[in-house]
Protein backbone atom coordinates (compact mmCIF):
# COMPACT_ATOMS: atom_id res chain seq x y z
CA UNK A 1 0.00 0.00 0.00
CA UNK A 2 1.50 3.29 -0.97
CA UNK A 3 1.94 5.19 2.25
CA UNK A 4 1.18 8.70 1.16
CA UNK A 5 1.60 9.96 4.69
CA UNK A 6 5.27 9.04 4.51
CA UNK A 7 6.41 11.99 2.33
CA UNK A 8 5.04 14.32 4.95
CA UNK A 9 7.40 12.95 7.58
CA UNK A 10 11.09 13.72 7.58
CA UNK A 11 12.86 11.18 5.39
CA UNK A 12 16.07 9.64 6.61
CA UNK A 13 18.49 7.42 4.78
CA UNK A 14 19.57 3.97 5.83
CA UNK A 15 17.73 0.68 5.80
CA UNK A 16 14.10 0.55 4.79
CA UNK A 17 11.95 -2.25 6.19
CA UNK A 18 8.87 -1.70 4.06
CA UNK A 19 9.14 -4.91 2.12
CA UNK A 20 9.85 -7.36 4.94
CA UNK A 21 6.24 -8.40 5.31
CA UNK A 22 5.81 -8.85 1.60
CA UNK A 23 9.01 -10.92 1.47
CA UNK A 24 7.87 -13.12 4.34
CA UNK A 25 4.56 -13.79 2.57
CA UNK A 26 6.37 -14.49 -0.72
CA UNK A 27 8.77 -16.90 0.93
CA UNK A 28 6.02 -18.85 2.65
CA UNK A 29 3.99 -19.10 -0.55
CA UNK A 30 7.08 -20.16 -2.52
CA UNK A 31 8.02 -22.83 -0.03
CA UNK A 32 4.48 -24.22 -0.27
CA UNK A 33 5.01 -24.82 -3.99
CA UNK A 34 8.42 -26.29 -3.29
CA UNK A 35 10.64 -23.47 -4.56
CA UNK A 36 13.32 -21.82 -2.49
CA UNK A 37 13.70 -18.06 -2.31
CA UNK A 38 17.03 -16.77 -3.73
CA UNK A 39 19.62 -16.50 -0.99
CA UNK A 40 22.54 -14.15 -0.54
CA UNK A 41 25.83 -15.30 -2.00
CA UNK A 42 28.16 -16.45 0.77
CA UNK A 43 31.88 -16.68 0.39
CA UNK A 44 32.18 -20.11 2.04
CA UNK A 45 35.69 -19.27 2.91
CA UNK A 46 38.92 -20.06 4.57
CA UNK A 47 40.64 -16.98 5.90
CA UNK A 48 43.58 -16.98 8.27
CA UNK A 49 46.07 -14.63 9.85
CA UNK A 50 49.19 -14.92 11.95
CA UNK A 51 51.53 -12.58 13.74
CA UNK A 52 55.17 -13.24 12.96
CA UNK A 53 58.42 -11.57 13.97
CA UNK A 54 58.16 -8.40 11.87
CA UNK A 55 54.43 -8.11 11.30
CA UNK A 56 51.26 -9.82 10.22
CA UNK A 57 50.43 -12.21 7.38
CA UNK A 58 46.83 -12.57 6.17
CA UNK A 59 45.77 -15.40 3.89
CA UNK A 60 42.55 -16.30 2.08
CA UNK A 61 41.23 -18.64 -0.57
CA UNK A 62 39.44 -17.28 -3.65
CA UNK A 63 36.17 -19.15 -4.08
CA UNK A 64 32.72 -17.56 -3.72
CA UNK A 65 29.78 -19.98 -3.52
CA UNK A 66 26.08 -19.52 -4.13
CA UNK A 67 24.58 -22.40 -2.15
CA UNK A 68 26.07 -25.42 -3.94
CA UNK A 69 27.36 -23.61 -7.03
CA UNK A 70 30.69 -21.84 -7.37
CA UNK A 71 29.77 -18.28 -8.24
CA UNK A 72 33.26 -16.81 -8.56
CA UNK A 73 36.44 -18.83 -9.04
CA UNK A 74 38.82 -15.99 -8.33
CA UNK A 75 37.39 -13.38 -5.99
CA UNK A 76 39.39 -11.11 -3.71
CA UNK A 77 38.81 -11.59 -0.03
CA UNK A 78 41.61 -9.44 1.37
CA UNK A 79 40.39 -5.85 1.47
CA UNK A 80 42.25 -2.61 1.97
CA UNK A 81 41.36 -0.58 5.04
CA UNK A 82 44.37 1.67 5.59
CA UNK A 83 47.93 1.66 4.17
CA UNK A 84 49.02 -0.40 7.16
CA UNK A 85 45.80 -2.33 7.89
CA UNK A 86 44.15 -5.00 5.76
CA UNK A 87 41.06 -7.07 6.42
CA UNK A 88 39.90 -10.53 5.28
CA UNK A 89 36.16 -11.04 4.99
CA UNK A 90 34.08 -14.19 5.27
CA UNK A 91 30.34 -14.78 5.40
CA UNK A 92 27.93 -13.06 3.04
CA UNK A 93 30.09 -11.62 0.25
CA UNK A 94 28.21 -8.33 -0.22
CA UNK A 95 28.09 -7.64 3.51
CA UNK A 96 31.82 -8.21 3.90
CA UNK A 97 32.59 -6.00 0.88
CA UNK A 98 30.40 -3.09 1.89
CA UNK A 99 31.44 -3.29 5.54
CA UNK A 100 35.11 -3.13 4.67
CA UNK A 101 34.52 -0.25 2.27
CA UNK A 102 32.64 1.71 4.92
CA UNK A 103 35.42 0.99 7.42
CA UNK A 104 38.04 2.14 4.95
CA UNK A 105 36.22 5.44 4.39
CA UNK A 106 35.72 5.98 8.11
CA UNK A 107 39.37 5.29 8.81
CA UNK A 108 40.44 7.80 6.18
CA UNK A 109 38.12 10.45 7.65
CA UNK A 110 39.42 9.69 11.12
CA UNK A 111 43.04 9.99 9.97
CA UNK A 112 42.32 13.35 8.33
CA UNK A 113 40.55 14.49 11.46
CA UNK A 114 43.14 13.49 14.03
CA UNK A 115 46.20 13.82 11.82
CA UNK A 116 47.55 10.47 13.03
CA UNK A 117 47.94 7.09 11.30
CA UNK A 118 45.23 4.58 12.03
CA UNK A 119 45.36 2.04 14.83
CA UNK A 120 44.12 -1.51 14.37
CA UNK A 121 42.13 -1.25 17.61
CA UNK A 122 40.25 1.71 16.18
CA UNK A 123 39.15 -0.31 13.16
CA UNK A 124 38.13 -3.23 15.37
CA UNK A 125 36.14 -1.02 17.67
CA UNK A 126 34.22 0.66 14.88
CA UNK A 127 33.55 -2.71 13.28
CA UNK A 128 32.23 -4.33 16.41
CA UNK A 129 30.05 -1.36 17.27
CA UNK A 130 28.52 -1.37 13.81
CA UNK A 131 27.99 -5.15 13.71
CA UNK A 132 26.43 -5.14 17.17
CA UNK A 133 24.09 -2.37 16.16
CA UNK A 134 22.70 -4.61 13.41
CA UNK A 135 22.48 -7.65 15.71
CA UNK A 136 24.14 -10.10 13.36
CA UNK A 137 21.86 -9.34 10.40
CA UNK A 138 24.96 -8.19 8.57
CA UNK A 139 26.63 -11.55 8.06
CA UNK A 140 30.26 -10.52 7.85
CA UNK A 141 33.03 -12.30 9.81
CA UNK A 142 36.26 -10.41 9.48
CA UNK A 143 39.92 -10.81 10.39
CA UNK A 144 41.60 -7.42 10.80
CA UNK A 145 45.37 -7.34 10.80
CA UNK A 146 47.91 -4.56 10.66
CA UNK A 147 51.05 -2.96 11.98
CA UNK A 148 50.72 0.35 13.79
CA UNK A 149 52.69 2.29 16.38
CA UNK A 150 51.90 -0.29 19.06
CA UNK A 151 53.19 -3.18 16.96
CA UNK A 152 51.68 -5.94 14.83
CA UNK A 153 48.16 -6.95 15.83
CA UNK A 154 45.49 -9.39 14.69
CA UNK A 155 41.80 -9.26 15.59
CA UNK A 156 38.83 -11.31 14.50
CA UNK A 157 35.32 -9.85 14.56
CA UNK A 158 32.22 -12.07 14.46
CA UNK A 159 28.89 -11.08 12.84
CA UNK A 160 27.21 -10.37 16.16
CA UNK A 161 29.95 -8.03 17.31
CA UNK A 162 32.31 -10.07 19.49
CA UNK A 163 36.01 -9.94 18.85
CA UNK A 164 39.20 -11.84 19.75
CA UNK A 165 42.80 -10.76 19.85
CA UNK A 166 45.12 -13.69 19.22
CA UNK A 167 48.48 -14.49 17.60
CA UNK A 168 46.79 -16.70 14.99
CA UNK A 169 43.19 -16.75 13.79
CA UNK A 170 41.07 -18.50 11.21
CA UNK A 171 37.49 -17.92 10.12
CA UNK A 172 34.99 -19.11 7.58
CA UNK A 173 33.68 -22.55 6.75
CA UNK A 174 37.22 -23.92 6.39
CA UNK A 175 38.34 -22.50 9.71
CA UNK A 176 38.54 -25.86 11.43
CA UNK A 177 40.84 -27.31 8.78
CA UNK A 178 43.10 -24.25 8.78
CA UNK A 179 43.29 -23.85 12.53
CA UNK A 180 44.38 -27.46 12.91
CA UNK A 181 47.48 -26.66 10.84
CA UNK A 182 48.15 -23.58 12.96
CA UNK A 183 47.68 -25.43 16.22
CA UNK A 184 50.18 -28.01 15.08
CA UNK A 185 52.98 -25.85 13.69
CA UNK A 186 52.64 -22.29 14.99
CA UNK A 187 55.56 -20.82 16.93
CA UNK A 188 55.81 -17.24 18.21
CA UNK A 189 58.27 -14.93 16.37
CA UNK A 190 58.64 -16.96 13.19
CA UNK A 191 60.69 -15.76 10.23
CA UNK A 192 59.01 -14.37 7.13
CA UNK A 193 59.43 -17.36 4.80
CA UNK A 194 58.48 -19.87 7.46
CA UNK A 195 55.37 -17.87 8.32
CA UNK A 196 54.36 -17.56 4.66
CA UNK A 197 54.66 -21.31 4.20
CA UNK A 198 52.60 -21.95 7.30
CA UNK A 199 49.74 -19.70 6.18
CA UNK A 200 49.88 -21.23 2.71
CA UNK A 201 49.57 -24.70 4.20
CA UNK A 202 46.70 -23.66 6.43
CA UNK A 203 44.71 -22.19 3.53
CA UNK A 204 45.53 -25.22 1.38
CA UNK A 205 44.14 -27.45 4.14
CA UNK A 206 40.96 -25.39 3.99
CA UNK A 207 40.84 -25.62 0.18
CA UNK A 208 41.13 -29.40 0.14
CA UNK A 209 39.14 -30.28 3.23
CA UNK A 210 36.23 -27.84 2.88
CA UNK A 211 33.76 -27.76 0.01
CA UNK A 212 33.11 -24.07 0.34
CA UNK A 213 36.74 -23.04 -0.22
CA UNK A 214 38.81 -23.56 -3.31
CA UNK A 215 40.91 -22.16 -6.15
CA UNK A 216 43.99 -20.17 -5.21
CA UNK A 217 45.74 -18.94 -2.08
CA UNK A 218 46.10 -15.17 -1.65
CA UNK A 219 48.56 -13.79 0.86
CA UNK A 220 49.08 -10.33 2.26
CA UNK A 221 52.26 -9.57 4.20
CA UNK A 222 52.11 -6.43 6.35
CA UNK A 223 55.27 -5.15 7.99
CA UNK A 224 56.42 -1.79 9.23
CA UNK A 225 58.18 -1.25 5.92
CA UNK A 226 54.99 -1.72 3.90
CA UNK A 227 52.48 -4.12 2.49
CA UNK A 228 53.10 -6.88 -0.03
CA UNK A 229 49.95 -8.26 -1.64
CA UNK A 230 50.60 -11.70 -3.16
CA UNK A 231 47.57 -12.50 -5.25
CA UNK A 232 47.57 -16.08 -6.46
CA UNK A 233 50.56 -17.01 -4.35
CA UNK A 234 49.79 -20.67 -4.75
CA UNK A 235 47.43 -22.52 -7.07
CA UNK A 236 47.06 -26.00 -5.57
CA UNK A 237 43.85 -26.78 -7.39
CA UNK A 238 44.94 -26.52 -11.03
CA UNK A 239 43.81 -29.32 -13.34
CA UNK A 240 46.42 -31.92 -14.12
CA UNK A 241 47.38 -32.92 -17.67
CA UNK A 242 45.52 -35.83 -19.20
CA UNK A 243 47.90 -38.73 -19.77
CA UNK A 244 45.94 -40.74 -22.34
CA UNK A 245 43.70 -40.03 -25.31
CA UNK A 246 40.16 -41.27 -24.91
CA UNK A 247 38.87 -40.47 -28.37
CA UNK A 248 38.15 -43.30 -30.80
CA UNK A 249 39.94 -43.16 -34.11
CA UNK A 250 37.63 -42.31 -37.07
CA UNK A 251 36.72 -45.61 -38.75
CA UNK A 252 36.39 -47.63 -35.53
CA UNK A 253 32.66 -48.08 -36.13
CA UNK A 254 31.48 -49.24 -39.58
CA UNK A 255 29.13 -46.83 -41.39
CA UNK A 256 26.01 -48.58 -42.77
CA UNK A 257 24.03 -45.74 -44.41
CA UNK A 258 24.61 -42.03 -44.93
CA UNK A 259 22.03 -39.32 -45.74
CA UNK A 260 23.06 -35.69 -46.38
CA UNK A 261 20.50 -32.87 -46.02
CA UNK A 262 22.00 -29.45 -46.84
CA UNK A 263 20.76 -26.52 -44.72
CA UNK A 264 20.99 -23.18 -46.57
CA UNK A 265 22.21 -21.02 -43.69
CA UNK A 266 23.72 -17.54 -43.89
CA UNK A 267 26.19 -16.33 -41.27
CA UNK A 268 24.65 -13.12 -39.85
CA UNK A 269 26.85 -12.35 -36.85
CA UNK A 270 29.94 -14.00 -35.43
CA UNK A 271 31.25 -13.34 -31.93
CA UNK A 272 33.89 -15.23 -29.99
CA UNK A 273 33.66 -15.52 -26.19
CA UNK A 274 36.59 -17.18 -24.48
CA UNK A 275 35.58 -19.56 -21.71
CA UNK A 276 37.51 -19.42 -18.47
CA UNK A 277 38.55 -23.02 -18.22
CA UNK A 278 41.25 -22.58 -15.57
CA UNK B 1 18.91 13.90 34.13
CA UNK B 2 15.70 15.16 32.73
CA UNK B 3 15.22 12.91 29.76
CA UNK B 4 11.52 13.37 29.64
CA UNK B 5 11.90 15.24 26.41
CA UNK B 6 13.84 12.45 24.78
CA UNK B 7 11.85 9.66 26.33
CA UNK B 8 8.61 10.96 24.95
CA UNK B 9 10.07 10.80 21.49
CA UNK B 10 11.24 7.20 21.77
CA UNK B 11 8.90 4.97 19.88
CA UNK B 12 8.31 1.62 21.47
CA UNK B 13 6.09 0.40 18.71
CA UNK B 14 5.34 1.04 15.12
CA UNK B 15 2.30 3.28 14.68
CA UNK B 16 -0.88 1.28 15.15
CA UNK B 17 -3.52 2.21 12.66
CA UNK B 18 -6.60 1.23 14.63
CA UNK B 19 -5.68 2.23 18.15
CA UNK B 20 -4.18 5.70 17.65
CA UNK B 21 -5.40 6.99 14.33
CA UNK B 22 -3.31 9.76 12.88
CA UNK B 23 -6.12 11.64 11.22
CA UNK B 24 -8.02 14.52 12.65
CA UNK B 25 -10.91 13.86 15.06
CA UNK B 26 -9.41 10.48 15.97
CA UNK B 27 -10.68 8.74 12.86
CA UNK B 28 -8.52 6.53 10.68
CA UNK B 29 -7.04 8.59 7.90
CA UNK B 30 -7.67 6.15 5.04
CA UNK B 31 -6.55 8.62 2.42
CA UNK B 32 -3.01 8.76 3.78
CA UNK B 33 -2.33 5.69 5.82
CA UNK B 34 -4.34 3.14 3.91
CA UNK B 35 -6.67 0.48 5.25
CA UNK B 36 -6.36 -0.76 8.80
CA UNK B 37 -5.04 -4.15 9.73
CA UNK B 38 -4.21 -4.75 13.36
CA UNK B 39 -1.94 -7.68 12.61
CA UNK B 40 -0.02 -5.61 10.12
CA UNK B 41 0.70 -2.70 12.36
CA UNK B 42 0.87 -4.11 15.85
CA UNK B 43 4.16 -5.97 15.62
CA UNK B 44 7.33 -4.87 13.87
CA UNK B 45 8.01 -6.94 10.78
CA UNK B 46 11.77 -7.00 11.13
CA UNK B 47 13.78 -7.47 14.33
CA UNK B 48 15.81 -4.36 13.56
CA UNK B 49 12.94 -2.06 12.66
CA UNK B 50 12.36 -0.62 16.10
CA UNK B 51 15.96 -0.41 17.14
CA UNK B 52 16.88 1.40 13.94
CA UNK B 53 14.00 3.83 14.33
CA UNK B 54 15.15 4.75 17.81
CA UNK B 55 18.86 4.53 17.23
CA UNK B 56 19.66 8.24 16.99
CA UNK B 57 17.54 9.02 20.03
CA UNK B 58 19.15 6.29 22.10
CA UNK B 59 22.61 7.47 21.13
CA UNK B 60 21.75 11.03 22.12
CA UNK B 61 20.30 9.86 25.41
CA UNK B 62 23.42 7.86 26.21
CA UNK B 63 25.73 10.70 25.26
CA UNK B 64 23.81 13.27 27.23
CA UNK B 65 23.67 11.19 30.37
CA UNK B 66 27.41 10.45 30.31
CA UNK B 67 28.07 14.12 29.60
CA UNK B 68 25.93 15.03 32.58
CA UNK B 69 27.88 12.66 34.78
CA UNK B 70 31.23 14.04 33.65
CA UNK B 71 30.64 17.76 33.34
CA UNK B 72 27.48 18.51 35.25
CA UNK B 73 23.97 19.41 34.27
CA UNK B 74 24.82 22.54 32.31
CA UNK B 75 26.61 20.67 29.53
CA UNK B 76 23.71 18.58 28.22
CA UNK B 77 21.30 21.45 28.71
CA UNK B 78 23.37 23.78 26.56
CA UNK B 79 23.87 21.10 23.94
CA UNK B 80 20.17 20.29 23.81
CA UNK B 81 19.43 23.94 23.31
CA UNK B 82 21.81 23.98 20.36
CA UNK B 83 20.25 20.79 18.96
CA UNK B 84 16.82 22.33 19.17
CA UNK B 85 18.01 25.43 17.38
CA UNK B 86 19.78 23.42 14.69
CA UNK B 87 16.76 21.20 14.14
CA UNK B 88 14.67 24.21 13.25
CA UNK B 89 16.83 25.12 10.28
CA UNK B 90 14.82 23.50 7.53
CA UNK B 91 13.74 24.25 4.03
CA UNK B 92 10.23 24.30 2.58
CA UNK B 93 8.15 21.25 3.51
CA UNK B 94 8.71 19.24 0.37
CA UNK B 95 12.42 19.99 -0.03
CA UNK B 96 15.07 17.87 1.64
CA UNK B 97 17.36 19.75 4.00
CA UNK B 98 20.98 18.76 4.40
CA UNK B 99 20.80 19.20 8.18
CA UNK B 100 24.38 20.37 8.15
CA UNK B 101 24.31 22.10 11.52
CA UNK B 102 22.64 19.14 13.21
CA UNK B 103 25.10 16.70 11.66
CA UNK B 104 28.04 18.79 12.77
CA UNK B 105 26.75 18.93 16.33
CA UNK B 106 26.23 15.19 16.42
CA UNK B 107 29.56 14.42 14.80
CA UNK B 108 27.94 12.66 11.84
CA UNK B 109 29.86 14.81 9.38
CA UNK B 110 33.03 12.86 10.20
CA UNK B 111 31.77 9.36 9.64
CA UNK B 112 30.06 7.36 6.92
CA UNK B 113 27.38 4.84 7.68
CA UNK B 114 24.51 3.13 5.94
CA UNK B 115 22.40 6.29 6.32
CA UNK B 116 24.65 8.00 3.81
CA UNK B 117 24.84 5.19 1.29
CA UNK B 118 21.43 3.54 1.24
CA UNK B 119 18.12 5.21 0.56
CA UNK B 120 19.48 8.71 0.16
CA UNK B 121 16.46 11.03 0.59
CA UNK B 122 17.92 13.52 -1.91
CA UNK B 123 17.76 10.81 -4.55
CA UNK B 124 14.42 9.22 -3.76
CA UNK B 125 12.27 8.33 -6.76
CA UNK B 126 9.09 9.70 -5.24
CA UNK B 127 8.52 13.36 -4.73
CA UNK B 128 5.84 14.57 -2.39
CA UNK B 129 3.21 16.86 -3.77
CA UNK B 130 4.16 20.37 -2.66
CA UNK B 131 0.59 21.59 -2.13
CA UNK B 132 -0.45 18.59 -0.09
CA UNK B 133 2.64 18.71 2.05
CA UNK B 134 2.34 22.40 2.82
CA UNK B 135 -1.31 21.94 3.77
CA UNK B 136 -0.37 19.00 5.97
CA UNK B 137 2.36 21.04 7.63
CA UNK B 138 0.04 23.93 8.33
CA UNK B 139 -2.62 21.60 9.64
CA UNK B 140 -5.18 22.58 7.06
CA UNK B 141 -5.68 19.06 5.81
Amino acid sequence: MLHSAKPCEIQTGGFCFENTRRNAVLESSLSESGYKAPGARKTGTTIAGIVFKDGVILGADTRATDDMVVADKNCVKIHFIAPNIYCCGAGVAADADVTTQIMSSNVELHMLNTGRPALVTMVTRQLKQMLFRYQGQIGASLIVGGVDVTGPQLYSVYPHGSYDKLPFLTMGSGAAAAVSVFEDRFKPNMELEEAKQLVREAITAGIFCDLGSGSNVDLCVITEAGVEMLRGYDKPATKGKREGQYRYKPGTTAVLTKTVTPFPLVVVDESVQIMDTE
Amino acid sequence: MNTRGLRSQLKDSVPVAGLCPQGAYGVQDSLRSGFTSVKNELLPSHPLELSEKNFMLNQDKMNFSSLRNIQGLHAPLKLQMEYRAARQIQRLPFLQSSNLALDTLRGNDESIGFEDILNDPTQSEMMGEPHMMVEYKLGLM
